[in-house]
């Protein structure tokens, strides 16, 4: 079975987002003056092959804290959809 | 014969040869160490140089952590040998797991470039050996993210084992209990944002990184005592 992996790193709070301050700063200078709290962070799109859905994610889950974030600095969420072929 | 200094070289490293030099005006012996080598070629000490790693590519220090090279670094600091990361190679150990914390970017959201003071606060390592408790360093800085952050039980563990090595007289970008460089439990592993290799002459602005290096050479030539007898 294959399934499609989507992770959304986000800072954790207290950790300092440049990209959002500088287009928190931004959108106001379009009319959009009601803004707040924006945070850019990363999207991670990958494809695993597993067994189940359980196996899948335990390995996405185990990827996410050896590589693709940092726990120190950083939040994630996975969400998996299972790819029809 | 002198102490041997290996200097990793990673693709996007670019302090190497600063630091090489450094070493070898210091009377050292330097060696690049490239990073899909294992063999560290029987080196005394070993440097993980600024730059950017791998492109800095998912966080600083994220790729460059799994290079062959590391493994050999890590098994290196295992055993007692001396292990300096100055800048980007201060990040690669933070997410190489050999230094706790993490690197993030500056409070003032700028890149700083600019020479800075530092405090010795502890002599107990394999970078300040040779320095005081209290001297104050001028060395520059070049980052843009060095605001370095950890959890409230890592600082209180840094705090009560004396672990904080060098602390920013001014803190230019936000590290926490104004850090600049730390160190592991041993004392054989540093990390610090400055770059002592840009202050080793008085040609240079300063050069009073001299005192760091020098330490590390100290090491280097203790550990290859070691290793041969």
């Amino acid at each position: 079975m294959e399934f499609e992996a989507r992770i959304d790193v986000s800072h954790l709070p207290g950790i300092l987002d440049p990209q959002g301050a500088t287009v928190e700063k931004a959108l106001p200078a379009l009319g959009y003056t009601n803004v707040s709290q924006v945070s850019v962070g990363k999207s991670i799109r990958l494809v695993v092959e597993a067994e189940s859905e359980a196996v899948a994610r335990t390995q996405v889950d185990e990827m996410c804290h050896r590589l693709l974030a940092n726990p120190v600095i950083e939040a994630f969420t996975i969400s998996l959809t299972e790819l029809v072929t | 014969m002198s102490a041997v200094v290996g200097v990793v070289q990673f693709p996007g490293t670019n302090c190497e040869l600063d630091v090489a030099y450094a070493v070898e005006q210091l009377g050292g012996s330097a060696k690049i160490l490239f990073h899909s080598e294992r063999d560290l070629g029987g080196v005394d000490a070993v440097v993980v140089p600024g730059g950017f790693a791998h492109g800095d590519y998912l966080r600083t220090g994220a790729i460059a952590r799994f290079s062959p090279v590391m493994e050999s670094v890590a098994e290196h600091a295992a055993a007692g040998g001396p292990v300096v990361g100055i800048c980007n190679g201060f990040q690669v150990l933070c997410e190489a797991g050999l230094l706790p914390g993490a690197l993030q970017k500056n409070a003032g959201l700028k890149f700083l470039c600019q020479t800075v003071a530092i405090r010795v606060e502890s002599t107990a390592s394999v970078l300040t050996s040779g320095a005081r408790t209290g001297d104050v360093l001028r060395v520059p800085i070049n980052h843009f993210e060095g605001n370095y952050v950890c959890s409230p039980e890592t600082l209180a563990e840094l705090a009560a084992e004396g672990r904080v090595v060098l602390r920013y007289v001014e803190n230019p970008n936000g590290s926490l209990d104004d850090i600049a460089g730390i160190k592991n439990a041993a004392g054989n592993v540093v990390g610090l944002m400055p770059h002592p290799e840009r202050a080793s002459d008085v040609m240079l602005g300063s050069d009073d990184g001299v005192v760091l290096l020098q330490s590390l050479l100290t090491a280097a030539t203790k550990r290859s005592t070691l290793v041969a007898s």
